[in-house]
């Protein structure tokens, strides 16, 4: 279920949101492949987009607390999608279904399906192992293992037997830079991980979930615990891997979903309220419910 | 940024990378061996408690095929290496309750007190010196403290009661009481620790001392918990071995004066056992039968402890 | 209504109390450093003068004065040995297990409940069982492997409470990082689980050996002998196959039960002579708690080791 509208931006301000969203309307990239300045995708074009992940019918029960109803979407292939709303939402549950790490809480329950390139991941066939390579997962707290940087790092490359000195070299400079942290540790790559600060720690979390060569990354208010200079780096390292990775990122921040986000999901108490192209959602959204919160009339 | 998605080299990269395979069905089954053998080793627990019910009962099945159970039961005599060999646990089980019973007096208010004094009173570096010591109080090996009481505190009590004789109940129940000091002391003190912080602070607001906190607020809230680690240190004071063998002789006894030797179940088990019987005679299985008795009674309170503890916790 | 002047007496009368009970407290917490106090200098004024060299390489004799304990010092060092190959393994193996894998049904709830019940047992209940299963049942006969299988039983609960308390200190946010690359149940138990909470089991292990040396009454219940004056089959051999496993099945005794043959004795030489094993025992038994606990203290501060 995906709302669009069909007359691009819409010029009537509301309540003076315009000004501020376009202010803070996505960057322009060099990449063929970005997203077009928000507000400016057609619902043709964004029909035409191929979905990596599907989300259909999915109710999920926390013991008897029914807490995600009938829940529809689809994540768009190499974009960023953001989930937004306020406390309590659900947003950051159906983001660990996609993943399955709901799974490691007891007397869990998901109805409906969740398909990864068309394969239903909760089917009993499914090897979860093998999933949440495909799909990776960043914390709201970065939690490094106490181990060296560079072990952090190979650890996702360790635990398959790829244990071959030189392509762990070259796995671990490569997801560093992708993460944009190899210039302030390649002269120690051996120091603690927790020696770090805590942008770096977030980094190198990074780092180590792109190591493995996710095709999805799975974000989890990465930056709430961040100051603003380590989540202005975060957030334009998100614009860099979203060429390369599907990027599905839980935020309570309006501005930064705006900020990073090519489409925008609105949840409200377990129910999926809108979906769509973020300028749009934010400027012109459909539901009463998603303008009253996006103005801060409740949160 | 130094990749580009169209580089072919990349996708290669990238391809090699994913291609890895994983979740191979040798690693899963190694795995699966691996949790099967830590599952054995969990399980292991009911094959020892079974092993030990098995060798108790067993043993005492072959007791009682020769001696009545209701000899056993209520003889006032317990002389089983003698020529006519009298069957009645009631003098062991005396022994056995006096010299605990002693040992209670002494560590109940010692264990008590401290418990109070080091939740309400001591402020944190006297904690961390004193728990530690009482740590250690509790790891001396039970034969020093046997060699304590007979060598050190009987000498000691006779200076005061002239007429104590060399193997009594009064030092060894001493003893031991001083032995599970810590026992009781630890396990109170956490029983107070867990009443919520709250009720305590309600009770200072009100301008209570330290000491009628302690004794109108916490003690009855804690209640059960302290319950619980009196019934469990009693059931330590039972089973313990070394000190009554040592200090209060193994000469089956049926009094309740302390200031006389008697044997406990414990003793006499060693006593026998020191000795060369031959295997599967009356008095062999004897031993089984004392402890099949000394394991009904530990179990019934280490249950009783049990059920009071839980029942605390279900409380907060 | 209540006199002012009253309730003033009665604060003060409180307060007085207060301070009294405050002076109590401290002398019964004191009780037992006397009694610590009391125990080493009784030990040491009568055993002191028996240590030396001489009384570590010499067997037990007829005369106090020539006897030594060399026979029990090794007889406890080869039944640790024993005890501590069986009782570490299969208590790690166990606590692993039941922190990590164990489902939530009656079967780990009955597992749980044998354990609990498992530690209050009487040790020397522990030395019937022996005698029955080991020394008969199984023909193990009364010898070292016997005391060692029933000491490592005997202490198995202590070093799976101490596992399962390290491991519940692992912060999940580790666990979550491990499964969300992929991680498999055991890579992650392995590689991050393991290593977290290995000073605290470490500090169990030493807890539960120090108990371990120090048991005399399940010993003498199994057969140990008071009086032995000879040593088991060294387990290196000059010749081949250069291990040999036969003093596993060698008669033996061990300090504590040499130390309780000695105060048995009327004389009062051997006295001494028991004074200076229980010296060396407390010693030991101090050293390994005082070792735990300071591990413990370093391990609660997270330093790095």
């Amino acid at each position: 279920m995906v709302a669009i509208g069909t007359n691009g931006w819409n010029t009537e301000p509301l309540g003076g949101m315009m000004d501020l969203q376009q202010k803070i309307a996505m960057p322009e990239t060099s990449s063929p492949l970005s997203v077009k300045p928000s507000g400016q995708a057609t619902a043709a074009q964004v029909q035409k987009e191929k979905s990596i992940i599907e989300v259909e019918n999915v109710d999920f029960y926390y013991g008897s607390t029914h807490a995600l109803k009938s829940i529809n979407v689809e994540i768009p292939e190499k974009k960023a999608t953001a989930f937004i709303g306020p406390s309590g939402c659900g947003k950051t549950t159906l983001l660990r279904c996609l993943n399955r790490m709901n799974d490691l809480i007891l007397n869990t329950r998901l109805t409906g399906s969740i398909k990864l390139d068309s394969n239903n991941i909760y089917d009993s066939s499914t090897d979860v192992i093998s999933l949440r390579r495909r799909v990776g997962m960043i914390f709201q707290k970065w939690n490094p293992f106490p181990k060296s940087i560079y072990e952090n790092v190979v650890y996702g490359l360790r635990i398959v037997g790829a244990n071959n000195r030189a392509l762990l070299d070259e796995v671990a400079e490569k997801s560093l830079r992708r993460a944009a942290l190899w210039d302030e540790v390649k002269d120690n790559l051996n120091k603690s991980a927790t020696d770090l600060s805590g942008g770096q720690q977030q980094r190198l979390c990074i780092a180590r979930a792109l190591a493995v060569e996710p095709e999805v990354l799975l974000m989890d208010e990465p930056c709430s615990a961040l100051d603003p200079i380590s989540t202005a780096k975060v957030e334009e390292l998100i614009h860099e891997l979203k060429e390369l990775f599907t990027i599905v990122i839980v935020t309570h921040n309006m501005q930064q979903a705006a900020r990073c986000a090519d489409r925008t999901a609105f949840f409200y108490l377990g129910e999926l309220i809108e979906f769509g192209d973020t300028g749009k959602l934010f400027t012109t959204p459909e539901k009463r419910q998603t303008e009253d919160y996006i103005t801060g009339r409740f949160g | 940024m130094d990749t580009n998605q169209a580089d072919v080299g990349y996708l290669a990269a990238q391809a090699r990378i994913r291609s890895i395979p994983v979740g191979l069905t040798a690693q899963k089954v190694r795995e699966r061996l691996i949790e099967f053998v830590m599952f054995l080793c969990a399980a292991s627990s009911i094959a020892i408690t079974g092993g030990i019910v098995w060798v108790l009962i067993a043993e005492s099945w072959h007791f009682f095929q020769n001696v009545s159970l209701v000899d056993f039961l209520t003889d006032t005599q317990w002389t089983v290496l003698f020529e006519n060999p009298r069957y009645g646990i009631m003098p062991l089980v005396t022994g056995t309750l006096v010299t605990s019973g002693i040992a209670l007096l002494v560590a109940l208010p010692l264990g008590t007190t401290i418990a109070i004094y080091l939740s309400e009173y001591a402020n944190a570096r006297v904690r961390e010196i004193l728990k530690p010591i009482l740590e250690l109080l509790s790891a001396v090996p039970t034969v020093v403290f046997g060699y304590f009481a007979l060598l050190f505190i009987t000498p000691l009590l006779q200076e005061i009661l002239p007429n104590l004789p060399g193997f009594n109940m009064l030092s060894a129940g001493i003893v031991i009481g001083i032995m599970i000091i810590p026992y009781v002391s630890s396990l109170s003190e956490d029983a107070m620790k867990a009443v919520p912080v709250n009720i305590r602070e309600g009770s200072y607001a009100m301008g209570a001392t330290r000491f009628q906190t302690a004794i109108r607020v916490l003690i009855p809230s804690a209640f059960s918990g302290i319950a619980s680690a009196y019934v469990l240190g009693f059931s330590r004071a039972v089973g313990e071995t070394m000190v009554v063998a040592l200090a209060a002789g193994t000469q089956p006894n049926l009094t309740v004066n302390p200031m006389e030797g008697a044997a406990t179940i414990t003793a006499y088990i060693v006593q026998v056992s020191l000795g060369d019987l031959p295997h599967g005679s009356v008095a062999y299985q004897s031993i089984f039968a004392a402890g099949l008795t000394l394991m009904c009674m530990t179990l019934l309170f280490n249950i009783a402890g049990y059920l009071l503890r839980k029942r605390y916790r279900e409380i907060y | 209504m209540v006199e002012p002047e009253n309730i003033e007496k009665r604060l003060s009368n409180n307060r007085r109390f207060d301070t009294i009970f405050a002076v109590i407290g401290l002398i019964s917490t004191l009780v037992g450093m006397i009694t610590l106090a009391a125990l080493l200098f009784d030990l040491s004024t009568d055993g002191l003068g028996r240590i030396s060299f001489q009384f570590f390489t010499s067997f037990p004799s007829r005369f106090a004065s020539q006897a030594g304990i060399l026979s029990a010092w090794v007889g406890t060092t080869l039944v640790m040995i024993v005890t501590a190959l069986t009782a570490i393994p299969m208590g790690v193996g166990a606590g692993v297990y039941l922190e990590e894998y164990a489902p939530k049904n009656w079967f780990t709830g009955l597992i749980e409940i044998n354990i609990a019940n498992l530690a209050g047992v009487p040790s020397i209940v522990y030395g019937l069982m022996a005698l029955g299963l080991f020394v008969y049942q199984f023909k193990f006969g009364q010898s070292i492997l016997s005391a060692g299988l029933t000491l490592a039983l005997l202490i198995l609960p202590i070093v799976i409470v101490a596992t399962r308390e390290s491991i519940r200190a692992v912060p999940s946010s580790m666990r979550e990082a491990a499964y969300a690359l992929g991680a498999t149940k055991w890579q992650t138990t392995r590689d991050h689980v393991l290593p977290y909470s290995t000073g605290g089991i470490l500090t169990g292990m030493i807890i539960a050996l120090s108990r371990a040396i120090g048991e005399t009454a399940p010993l003498i219940t199994i057969g140990a002998l008071t009086f032995i004056a000879f040593l088991p089959d060294p387990p290196i051999k000059g010749e081949f196959p250069f291990i040999s496993f036969d003093w596993l099945m060698s008669p033996f005794s061990v300090m504590p039960i040499q130390m309780f043959n000695w105060i048995s004795r009327p004389q009062q030489e051997f006295h001494l002579n028991a004074a200076a094993t229980g010296l060396i025992l407390m010693i030991m038994t101090l050293l390994m708690n005082g070792v735990a606990i300071y591990f413990r203290y370093r391990f609660r501060k997270k330093i790095k080791w």
